[in-house]
């Protein structure tokens, strides 16, 4: 009978869902996320709401009433139209036809507006909530990317929003739906025979020790179904990746006995979900009939033996035997009635979908953005003629940072030199764990400064302070003797460029990447950058030049060519103050010469922090820091460190590895 | 649509039993649903209600629904575990032959399906055919079933007022079809956008870096705004129009309802009698049947309408399943390589048919057993791809390549490729401990193997850091080791294999030049009369080598020692002179 529901359901519109079979509840679902979600659509859609509530009211009132109207046809109608002919009842007949007519007319345009409201508030709502969550993302600090699965933050804009669809355009609103016409047909049923409802009710405790037992079995092994399946997927993902190793080592029949054994699992554990879950349907539509025999069988029985029937009806009628009239309406609403508990038990595993889908996005929106005390500023400045700077709209090639001072209540205008000096900073990533330990180093605007160090010894991190991806947990930063803290943060950003070991490109074309450093930069400026960056030459032989529809992170270029154009990038931001990170990956020695002299040009005239791996930017660094397990331990320039025939030595000779 | 079905059915293999059980006890719970309700007007006859033995009555008839509901749950469960059973096995039948497919496939066949294609085809696309397999087995039988019996029904209780639905069923077939066509087209769209959707959040997290640095999150709300407006709007239009779905159905129905009420009540006035041929009872049963006959047009549009949306699913699992491994290990293939000797015999390579340009074109080459030989050349010079087709990765479109004298086209696959080992530039170690890693590269080594071919790879001394040691457990894509170590890792893996030709990729990239000598050391030393070719960017890498080539745009440039190259090849020696004045300090250094 699962299947007979089935017309009330919107199809459902497969989505190109990454990986993930059907969205499941993972743990546990916060408490308040059904309050929340339903404040949340009242907030947008208040009038709406109510109005389509009004709409699934007159609805099942309307489906209520149709359904006595094949009785009231029968007594007020045939009946006497039998015993007194055609004429006498005609009038009848026709005001009933058209009253029916009337009320199915109002039904169904009810159910017209109330569908296609739902269809915008649906759509909508998962529109705002998208929108919220990513609003709210793009406040939260590095520090959650880096602690989540990207996979996982995905499936919350995909998977969890789509079952919040289901939760709030269906199950919601058909739990609303059925509510009433429960709680009527419970009215109905209560007004005219207490007996009977008993009969009723039993029954109803029948079925919903069946959906606890069945629907419990199915929400268990849908668990295990899904832990399986991600675990087969997890193992095929893993060995797609890696098909041509299996290859190469000829591991083909290995591999496919582990995915024999994941599969075998997988589907022991599915077969139990879905049997479960086929066999609920059937089993409650009959307890259903079930119940409609009991109910005929008792009711029977009162008939012939006279009983006295007691309802809520007998409060104003008195007490009366139980007529046949009453048992076969009763009849006909215990059917509604079994009916209705069967659908709505079909809703409430979409409805723990809904509702874990719902509060992960709601744990999403609820995590801590980045607190940003800075006041400092970054203004466009002009030099006056005494040497001071004052503030200006337009762009001048000069900044100022524009600080007040609550003390005094003085602005002062500091100009935008790069000048950065970190005094005793310590860090760790977890407090736990301290990464950096009193690290102490200066750079003068124009200097070129290196990191050099093993994997993990802290080079990284250090960056990550500077443009304060992450806050120091001691010690202070200073940007031209400022303390960082006190700089709002999207200011301080933008006065450092950045080109990054991975390059991340963007979908979009080669023109519209490289002004992805500064939004109002011209073509030609994004041009002139790209020439000195050495990029011009390959864009110009893409099939479109500089409109080169770039998609999938970049990936019809080489990796020497994206990070050509993440160099081209930072040079259009132009910032006087650069973070590098070089890249390790080999590419050939020719795209390298390229990529290297894109690099240096950019780091002219700049200060430069610089996570090396050539020797050539090292060599040519004002100054190079040595890097160990979060400690400077040896700083100066080449000739200096190589004098001192310390870690820089054995690591510039080959004896460590310089990654 | 058969060609794409087809191949998919031969999946079912094992689970035909129960494919086809399901829709026989689907049909006897379908013709169940249709006497319940007929009998239960039966019962409920007033006429018989009134009269003396109204009990009995009774009782009989709630015999035969009980006996009818009993056998109603006995075939909806057994429906309910056969389909469970045919369409969870189906389903894990096909990713069986999915995944058994595509270790036959050849590195040409893997690239054009890409991995993440092939991951999706292997999970998401599978687990939609398995709904639309269960959908068809319980529905799509069950449907027609119930419609057909409810039609004879209503024609057995009365034949003249059935014909409203034969009148009706067409329209509302006609509303319901004209319904999905409109919308089918906003699907597909909304499937294009909710890429662009994915893609924008993508992008986003995993470019956060470059966003923040920028301070480009208002630009990226923009950005990401618009992609999900445009969602948006699709969806609700798509949606607003499947919401006339409810209203139109219930149209007809309702419209059903009045028309039987009226003629019904009608007739059975004008009849004069309410025991004639058409009872009231009979009258509000022809009704629920009206109901039934009409929500089966309505389920058959949605049973239609979803296996449509499955049906690209199915499209693309059949696209793997019936594509051809471009390379077949032959029958009664040579099953012994004699040594480690390789020749190129006039060979030209493009990667498909269809490309213009060849990857390799005219290479003739020698190597005999036990050579060291370097290859140099820029990104694009096709040097991978020279390698990969001495273990047959691919295979070469005109002209032979030979190891050991024989033809490599004659050699079993594995064989081959055992005696042919190769690093790959991208590498991948797989979740699982070191020793399970190096394992790959021969299952039966003994705890000393692994150690000695370790030490080779110089990669001993770091596992022993390690806590764990050999156990150590590598996380998935190898993320727990750096770089360099990795590089070595696979290298051992490689060495296990006891290979006649070894071949590196541009395997010593990551790692510091000493050790990367120490490892080409330890090569001539232990493995002497293993053929090695190495592939790298620095020249100090293949400067010991027997023999050097020098490829450039797919051609042999230059072929000969470090000391000939230099008087020969203008190439290597500009990238010679590029690279030295760094080797000149280091060498300093070094001495110093």
């Amino acid at each position: 009978m699962s299947e007979e529901k089935g017309y009330q359901q919107k199809p459902r519109p497969m989505r190109p869902m990454r990986g993930r079979g059907m969205p499941v509840p993972k743990g546990a679902i916060k408490k308040g996320t059904l309050g929340r979600l339903l404040k949340t659509v009242f907030k947008y859609y208040k009038w709406q709401m109510l109005f389509i509530f009004l709409c699934i009211i007159i609805n099942a009132m309307g489906s209520l009433v149709s359904s006595v109207f094949v009785q009231s046809l029968i007594d007020d109608v045939i009946e006497p139209g039998v015993a007194q002919g055609f004429d006498a009842v005609a009038g009848t007949l026709l005001s009933i036809v058209l009253t029916m007519s009337g009320i199915y007319l109002t039904v169904i345009i009810a159910g017209f507006f109330w569908h296609r409201i739902m269809a915008t508030v649906t759509q909508g709502m998962l529109y705002h909530l998208r929108k919220d969550m990513f609003t709210k993302m793009q406040t939260l600090p590095i520090k959650y990317f880096d602690t989540h699965a990207h996979g996982d933050i995905m499936s919350t804009y995909t998977n969890d929003t789509d079952a919040c669809r289901q939760l709030i355009g269906q199950s919601l609103p058909t739990l609303f739906s059925s509510s009433i016409t429960l709680l009527a047909s419970v009215g109905f049923m209560l007004w005219n025979s207490l007996w009977l409802f008993a009969v009723v009710l039993l029954c109803t405790v029948a079925m919903t020790l069946v959906v606890k037992i069945i629907g419990g079995n199915s929400a268990k092994f849908m668990v295990a179904q899904q832990t399986s399946l991600a675990r087969a997927e997890g193992f095929v993902e893993e060995m797609m990746k890696g098909q041509k190793v299996v290859k190469v080592f000829t591991h083909e029949e290995r591999a496919k006995e582990d995915f024999d054994k994941l599969n075998t699992q997988l589907y022991q554990d599915s077969q139990r979900a879905h049997k479960f879950g086929n066999i609920l349907g059937p089993i409650l539509s009959n307890i259903g009939n079930f119940t409609y025999v009991l109910l005929a069988i008792i009711g029977g029985l009162l008939y012939t033996l006279g009983a006295k029937n007691i309802g809520i009806s007998s409060i104003f009628f008195g007490i009366e035997t139980l007529s046949i009239g009453t048992i076969v309406a009763f009849l006909g609403m215990s059917r509604n009635f079994t009916q209705i508990v069967n659908q709505m038990s079909q809703q409430v595993s979409m409805i723990a979908m809904g509702l874990a889908g719902a509060s992960r996005a709601f744990t999403l929106m609820d995590q801590e953005s980045e607190t940003d005390e800075g006041y400092v500023t970054l203004v466009h400045a002009v030099r006056n003629e005494d040497g001071t700077l004052s503030e200006t709209e337009h762009r001048t090639g000069l900044w100022a940072w524009k600080h007040y001072h609550k003390a005094d209540n003085t602005t002062t205008y500091t100009e935008l030199k790069g000048d950065i000096v970190l005094e005793n900073v310590d860090f760790g990533y977890v407090p736990e764990k301290q990464v950096l330990s009193g690290v102490s180093l200066y750079a003068k605007p124009g200097q070129q400064i290196a990191f050099v160090g093993a994997t993990g010894a802290g080079k990284t991190t250090i960056t990550n302070l500077i443009n304060r991806f992450y806050d120091i947990a001691d010690g202070k930063i200073r940007y031209d003797g400022i303390n960082i803290n006190k700089i709002k943060k999207s200011d301080l950003r933008r006065s450092l460029g950045i080109v990054l070991q991975d390059t991340n490109l963007f979908t979009g074309t080669v023109m519209e990447n490289i002004r992805y450093g500064r939004l109002d930069a011209t073509d030609e400026e994004c041009i002139a950058a790209a020439k000195l960056a050495n990029a011009d030459d390959f864009i110009r032989r893409l099939p479109d030049g500089y409109d080169t529809l770039l998609t999938n992170n970049g990936s019809n270029l080489s990796q020497g060519q994206r990070q050509l154009l993440s160099i081209a990038r930072a040079e259009v931001a132009d910032t006087p103050v650069m973070i590098l990170d070089e890249a390790t990956s080999s590419i050939d020695t020719r795209t390298e010469a390229l990529v290297q002299d894109g690099m240096d040009k950019l780091m002219h005239g700049r200060t430069v922090f610089v996570i090396a791996h050539r020797l050539s930017t090292v060599r040519n660094s004002d100054a190079i820091m040595v890097l160990d397990h979060g400690k400077i331990i040896e700083r100066g320039t080449h000739e200096q460190l190589l004098e001192q025939k310390g870690t820089y030595y054995q690591l510039y000779t080959g004896a460590f590895e310089l990654e | 649509m058969v060609k794409t079905i087809k191949p998919l059915l031969k999946s079912v293999r094992q689970y035909k039993k129960p494919s086809v059980i399901t829709p026989f006890f689907m049909a006897l719970e379908a013709l169940c649903e249709c006497l319940i309700p007929f009998f239960m007007a039966q019962m409920i006859n007033q006429d018989a209600l009134a009269q003396e033995g109204a009990m009995a009555h009774i009782l009989t008839y709630g015999g035969i629904l009980i006996l009818l509901a009993c056998f109603s749950i006995m075939s909806g469960v057994l429906a309910g575990q056969f389909a469970a059973t045919a369409s969870c096995g189906f389903a894990s039948n096909l990713r069986h032959d999915l995944f058994y497919k595509v270790q036959k496939f050849s590195f040409a066949n893997v690239d054009e399906f890409s991995t993440s294609s092939l991951v999706t085809r292997l999970t998401t696309d599978v687990t939609n055919v398995q709904q639309s397999y269960q959908m068809c087995l319980r529905i799509a039988i069950r449907v027609p079933l119930q419609f057909i019996f409810a039609i004879i029904m209503s024609f057995t209780i009365n034949a003249s007022l059935a014909w409203i639905f034969i009148v009706i069923m067409p329209l509302l077939a006609l509303c319901l079809i004209a319904i999905m066509r409109v919308v089918m087209p906003f699907f597909k769209r909304i499937f294009k956008k909710y890429d662009a959707l994915n893609n924008s959040v993508q992008e986003n997290v995993g470019g956060i870096r470059v966003v923040k640095s920028f301070v480009r999150e208002q630009y990226e709300t923009q950005k990401f705004d618009k992609a999900a407006s445009e969602v948006r709007n699709d969806f609700t239009k798509a949606e607003k129009i499947l919401a006339l779905n409810n209203p139109i159905m219930t149209f007809f129905i309702n419209v059903a309802a009045v028309l039987i009420s009226y003629l019904g009540a009608t007739a059975i006035i004008q009849s004069g009698t309410l025991s004639g041929d058409f009872t009231p009872t009979e009258l509000s049963a022809l009704i629920t049947y009206g109901i039934q006959v009409l929500s089966c047009c309505m389920m058959f549009s949605m049973v239609f309408v979803m296996i449509t949306m499955s049906f690209e699913s199915a499209r693309r699992i059949s696209e793997v399943l019936t594509k051809q491994s471009d390379i077949v290990s032959p029958e009664n293939g040579v099953t012994e390589v004699k040594d480690g000797s390789i020749r190129f015999e006039n060979v030209s390579f493009k990667y498909s048919e269809k490309a213009g340009k060849y990857a390799l074109s005219d290479i003739d080459l020698t190597i005999n057993a036990g050579e060291t030989v370097g290859i140099l050349g820029s990104t694009g010079s096709s040097k991978t791809t020279l390698i990969q087709l001495i273990p047959r990765l691919y295979d070469a479109t005109e002209g032979n390549v030979y190891v050991g004298g024989v033809n490599v086209k004659d050699y079993h696959l594995d064989t081959l490729r055992k005696d042919v080992s190769i690093v790959l530039q991208k590498n991948v170690l797989f979740s699982g401990t070191i020793k399970e890693n190096l394992r790959w590269g021969n299952e039966n080594a003994t705890d000393e193997e692994l150690v000695r071919v370790c030490q080779l790879a110089q990669a001993d001394e770091f596992i022993n850091a390690f806590p764990d040691g050999y156990d150590t457990y590598i996380e998935q894509g190898g993320t727990n080791v750096s770089g360099g170590q990795k590089q070595r890792l696979c290298i051992a893996r490689a060495l296990l294999r006891k290979p006649k030709v070894l071949i590196l990729d541009d395997s010593t990239s990551a790692v510091d030049t000493k050790t990367d000598a120490l490892i080409r050391h330890a090569f001539t030393q232990e493995i002497p009369d293993t053929t090695k070719i190495i592939i790298a960017q620095r020249i100090a890498s293949v400067e010991h080598a027997d023999k050097i080539i020098v490829l450039d745009g797919g051609k042999i440039l230059a072929c000969g020692n470090h000391d000939e190259l230099l008087q020969t090849s203008e190439i290597y020696k500009e990238i010679y002179d590029a690279q030295t004045k760094s080797r000149a300090v280091e060498t300093e250094g070094g001495e110093a």
